[in-house]
């Protein structure tokens, strides 16, 4: 699987908190410069957009004014308008994520212990996972219709692929003494899969749930622009018809602050469960 | 020949296992589609599913789409991954570069692609162009995160013998980053190219003007033409799973010397 290392985030991103509250405590100056430094470029680029948009350079349709696209934000947040898309958005994420991790964790470990389950299901599976999630989506609306199972089961799907595959592998890659050790101490079954294999299995595990999660994020916003009439999805294709390229920005921030605020999640989460790990960790 | 029975019969089994399923899922489908069990809009014979395929390819020039979708994925998988590699050498070799522009980098990559679509619709149309901005965008992001990783990550001890040599910048370039980030750069072009793709797919969906597969699809959808959709999905399919294994040989190939210093 050389499909992983994708999420690899770039150097420590400076993220503004962590980093402010480094500076206050005074000792890194190092970081607070990093994280001056690394304002430069937005702070640049929002003074070009601002004169752009000022001096008239492009049509107002093409690029609004920055004032205009944060009075729109705040309109947007005032009215409670963005949180209720956003909402809209998030708990088809969660339900549909749920549904397709679940379902990849079961599939995946089935795959991973018994051979025989793996060398049925395995072929159908990847043919089936060639196919990107979103070529599924027209098909799908053929039989289920543009209503909320279609968008459930096309982000299941996206959490799906990556959880089995990830799954399956990390359950085969748990080395075979440990398990042994645990036919040594006598385990039972049961007592082999919570106490060796899953643990073991973990930090792959942990992987699928990530890719898992950032393939539903896409999935939602692809269904969305295709099909919806709520959610952020929907904001972004409704702005682009009404040429309010200001709602559509606001849209896309939303989208990518989200999308960032589930990968942090996800970091301490990750870090949290797998904390009896840290010393073995790379 | 010389391999052994046991291993053999291990590969029979499985290809005999891993053919089950299929077998049974389409006998299924054929016995529920002919027997009317299940309606016919939904499930068409395979017989009809052969039937749009042939007609597809031979009266609607269903290859000559697939060339359009191609090109389209394949220029904008080289201007992609291109900038990629130059952007990310760029952020791995000058700090002031890296401390400046990677932050900003990060915080653009949390936006979904696909929502990008819109945007790039009001700046550059629905045409070509938009089309190519939007796959070239796809095959970017990984490119960069994967070659800066690689290079971020070559070996300190070579980098260090580069300063006894006193090499040039593009000699540490040529005979240092780019080798040791090699592999790196290989994952974050494979991966480039499943982007790419998928971008292709999704810039027919959503600026559907002009010939693809793509639109193909949308249009059997349309008409409610579910053989139709399901070639093109089954189309989909194949040219990933080509794709993907054109991009696995070239890697293993490039990377042959690997396999000898190890």
């Amino acid at each position: 699987m050389s499909i992983i290392s994708q999420d690899v985030s770039l150097a420590p991103a400076p993220n503004e908190v962590p980093v402010a509250r480094r500076a206050r405590t005074s000792i890194n100056r190092r970081g607070f410069r990093r994280f001056a430094i690394a304002l430069v470029l937005p702070f640049g680029l929002l003074l070009a957009w601002w004169i752009a948009s000022n001096q008239g350079w492009l049509p107002e349709q093409i690029l609004p004014s920055p004032a205009y696209v944060y009075s729109t934000a705040l309109e947007m947040i005032a009215s409670g308008e963005i949180f209720y898309h956003a909402g809209v958005s998030l708990r088809r994420v969660v339900v549909g994520f749920l549904f397709g991790a679940l379902a990849g964790l079961k599939l995946g470990m089935a795959m991973g212990l018994s051979r025989r389950v793996d060398d049925y299901v395995r072929p159908l599976f990847l043919a089936f996972a060639q196919i990107p999630t979103l070529g599924w989506i027209p098909l799908l609306m053929l039989i289920f219709g543009i209503g909320e199972t279609l968008k459930i089961i096309v982000i299941a799907k996206g959490a799906l692929v990556p959880m089995t595959i990830n799954t399956a592998a990390g359950i085969r890659g748990v080395p075979e003494s440990f398990v042994e050790v645990g036919h040594a101490l006598r385990f039972s079954r049961l007592q082999t899969l919570r106490l060796i294999v899953l643990p073991g299995a973990a930090p792959s595990i942990f992987t699928g749930i990530r890719y898992g999660l950032t393939h539903s994020w896409t999935a939602l916003v692809g269904v969305e622009l295709l099909a919806s009439s709520e959610g952020l999805g929907y904001l972004l294709v409704w702005g682009r018809q009404m040429f309010w390229l200001d709602v559509v920005i606001v849209a896309m921030i939303a989208v990518g602050v989200i999308g960032f605020l589930m990968d942090k999640g996800l970091d301490v989460s990750e870090v949290y469960v797998q904390r009896w790990n840290d010393r073995e960790g790379e | 020949m010389s391999v052994p029975a046991s291993f053999r019969t291990r590969r029979l089994v499985r290809i005999r296992r891993g053919l089950t399923l299929p077998v049974v899922l389409l006998v299924l489908w054929e016995v529920s589609s002919r027997g009317g069990l299940v309606d016919a809009r939904f499930l068409p014979s395979l017989e009809e599913v052969y039937f749009t395929a042939k007609r597809e390819l031979i009266d609607n020039n269903l290859i000559g789409e697939l060339g359009f979708s191609l090109f389209r994925n394949v220029v904008g998988f080289f201007i992609g991954s291109g900038l990629g590699i130059l952007f990310a050498t760029l952020l791995a070799l000058s700090r002031t570069a890296d401390a400046l522009i990677t932050p900003t980098f990060n915080g653009l990559k949390q936006i979904s692609l696909l929502a990008w679509i819109p945007l790039i619709s009001i700046w550059f149309g629905f045409g070509e162009q938009a089309k190519i901005v939007f796959v070239a965008i796809a095959a970017f992001i990984p490119v960069v995160l994967n070659t800066y990783e690689g290079m971020r990550n070559a070996p300190r001890d070579l980098i260090e013998v580069g300063h006894a040599l006193q090499f040039t910048r593009v000699q540490r370039i040529a005979r240092i980053l780019v080798p040791s980030a090699l592999p790196s750069i290989a994952t974050g072009v494979h991966l480039g190219l499943i982007y790419s793709w998928l971008a292709t797919v999704g810039a027919e969906y959503f600026l559907a003007v002009g010939p693809g597969v793509g639109g193909l699809i949308i249009a059997g959808r349309e008409r409610f033409d579910m053989a139709l959709v399901m070639v093109g999905v089954l189309i989909l399919g194949v040219v990933g799973f080509i794709l993907n294994r054109l991009a696995a040989t070239v890697e293993s190939y490039l990377l042959r010397w690997r396999a000898t210093t190890h």
